[in-house]
């Protein structure tokens, strides 16, 4: 397994939701819990990865994801079980929807 | 991989979708009243597998099974749902210990049942002892429940199926609930072919492997009790029958269900096929039976099942 850990600061926030789970561990996917938390308006991703030597397209694939979404004061862990990016992609998006409806 | 999970599709109730086709998490809620689940041990606590961390394999923050509780016609139920697409529901130390530990609250609280929606291959091989103390304390469990008073209705109805040692466990429980995609059994069809050869059993061939482990044939044997369509609704209704309604659980439910197996050995002992025990029963064209619908099915297993035990006056069947 590889470990990344980014973090991206100066985002817009809100606080809408506590937290969300989406997808699975399974071959071709992933699971990812997004979780609102107090972190002087960063969004810290940490992801587990069975596929080795990708920190370059996860970094790019998470640069777009917080870019216009208020995910600041937001944690993202993900646990990868070779997803390709375009998953990745849609899981990413599907855990903000499922967070910002998780307040209503 | 299921996009729509975790948001409804638009215009349809969460019941009315396909049971096959939701994740466990979806299962748990949409059995549940509308949002009355509430799952315990939730994703955030990352209790997650050490073995599965030792050997370097990723893991799950819910271990593959989603536990809680909830309400259901307004009765509190506990619910445990296995993930069947993480490592195909197999049950490792933490996973088995949510189960047991569900069961065991259950047998002290007493809700109106648990609900164990099942969708496994029994033990996670990786974990090897562990998944197998696991499975024999889930069943002790099980029972302990049980005693209680506190009725275990399983539900099965994922493409995995219920196979190994929780294949046992489902058969432990008051009732069993299957729609025609489900199967139960104890070892897989590719387990059997390993073990004893392709003239065995030929796990590529789908039908023979519906006709010997899945729901209707469980069915028309009697090891399972309400056979239902596809559908989250179809399974939240069978549930609903089983409330506060423990089956016997006692030296002479044991006896008779002994005698019930004995004579159903001496029945059917020497039939090679599916085929040739629904025949035996005396099934209207028993060769049609895979492709009726579920109503058609039903009626014709009643009509089957009725002369059964007026043949055998003691109604073991």
């Amino acid at each position: 397994m590889e470990q990344l850990s980014f973090s991206f600061d100066g985002l817009a926030s809100c606080d809408r939701g506590v937290y969300a789970i989406v997808g699975v561990v399974a071959s071709g996917d992933l699971e990812i819990l997004i979780e609102r938390h107090a972190l002087d308006g960063r969004c810290e991703i940490d992801i587990q990865t069975s596929v080795h030597g990708f920190e370059t397209t996860w970094r790019a694939v998470m640069q777009r994801f917080v870019s216009n979404r208020p995910l600041g004061n937001t944690r993202v862990t993900v646990n990868d079980s070779g997803a390709t990016p375009a998953v990745v992609s849609l899981r990413l998006a599907q855990a903000a929807q499922a967070l910002d409806e998780a307040s209503a | 991989m299921n996009i729509n999970e975790g948001a409804p599709l638009d215009g349809m109730a969460p019941s009315q979708r396909s049971y096959q086709e939701a994740s466990a998490r979806e299962r748990a809620r949409g059995l549940c009243d509308a949002g009355s689940f509430t799952e315990w041990l939730d994703p955030r606590e990352r209790l997650t597998s050490p073995h599965l961390a030792a050997l370097d394999a990723p893991v799950a923050f819910d271990d593959g099974v989603v536990i809680g509780a909830g309400r259901l016609a307004g009765e509190r139920v506990f619910v445990a749902a296995q993930e069947g697409r993480f490592m195909g529901g197999a049950v490792g130390e933490i996973h088995g210990a949510k189960l047991t530990g569900l069961l065991r609250r259950a047998a002290k609280e007493r809700p109106a049942a648990v609900l164990l929606v099942l969708e496994t291959g029994g033990v996670r091989l990786h974990e090897a002892n562990a998944g197998l103390v696991a499975i024999s304390e889930i069943q002790r469990a099980v029972f302990d429940a049980r005693r209680a008073g506190v009725p275990v209705i399983v539900l099965i109805g994922g493409g995995n199926g219920c196979y190994g040692g929780m294949g046992i466990v489902a058969r432990c429980c008051d009732a069993i609930v299957m729609s025609e995609a489900a199967r139960l059994s104890v070892s897989g069809p590719e387990v059997i072919e390993t073990a004893r050869g392709v003239e065995e059993f030929d796990a590529k061939d789908r039908a023979l492997v519906w006709r010997t482990m899945g729901g209707k044939h469980r069915y028309l044997l009697g090891e399972i009790d309400r056979f239902v369509d596809d559908e989250l609704s179809a399974f939240r209704e069978a549930a609903t029958m089983y409330l506060n309604r423990p089956a016997p659980l006692d030296l002479n439910a044991a006896l008779a269900e002994h005698a019930r197996l004995e004579q159903r050995l001496a029945r059917f002992g020497t039939c090679e096929d599916a085929l040739d025990i629904w025949a035996a029963m005396e099934v209207d064209e028993a060769a049609r039976i895979t492709a009726l619908d579920t109503g058609a099915f039903l009626e014709a297993a009643a009509t089957a099942l009725a002369s059964a035990r007026e043949g055998h006056a003691d109604g073991a069947l």
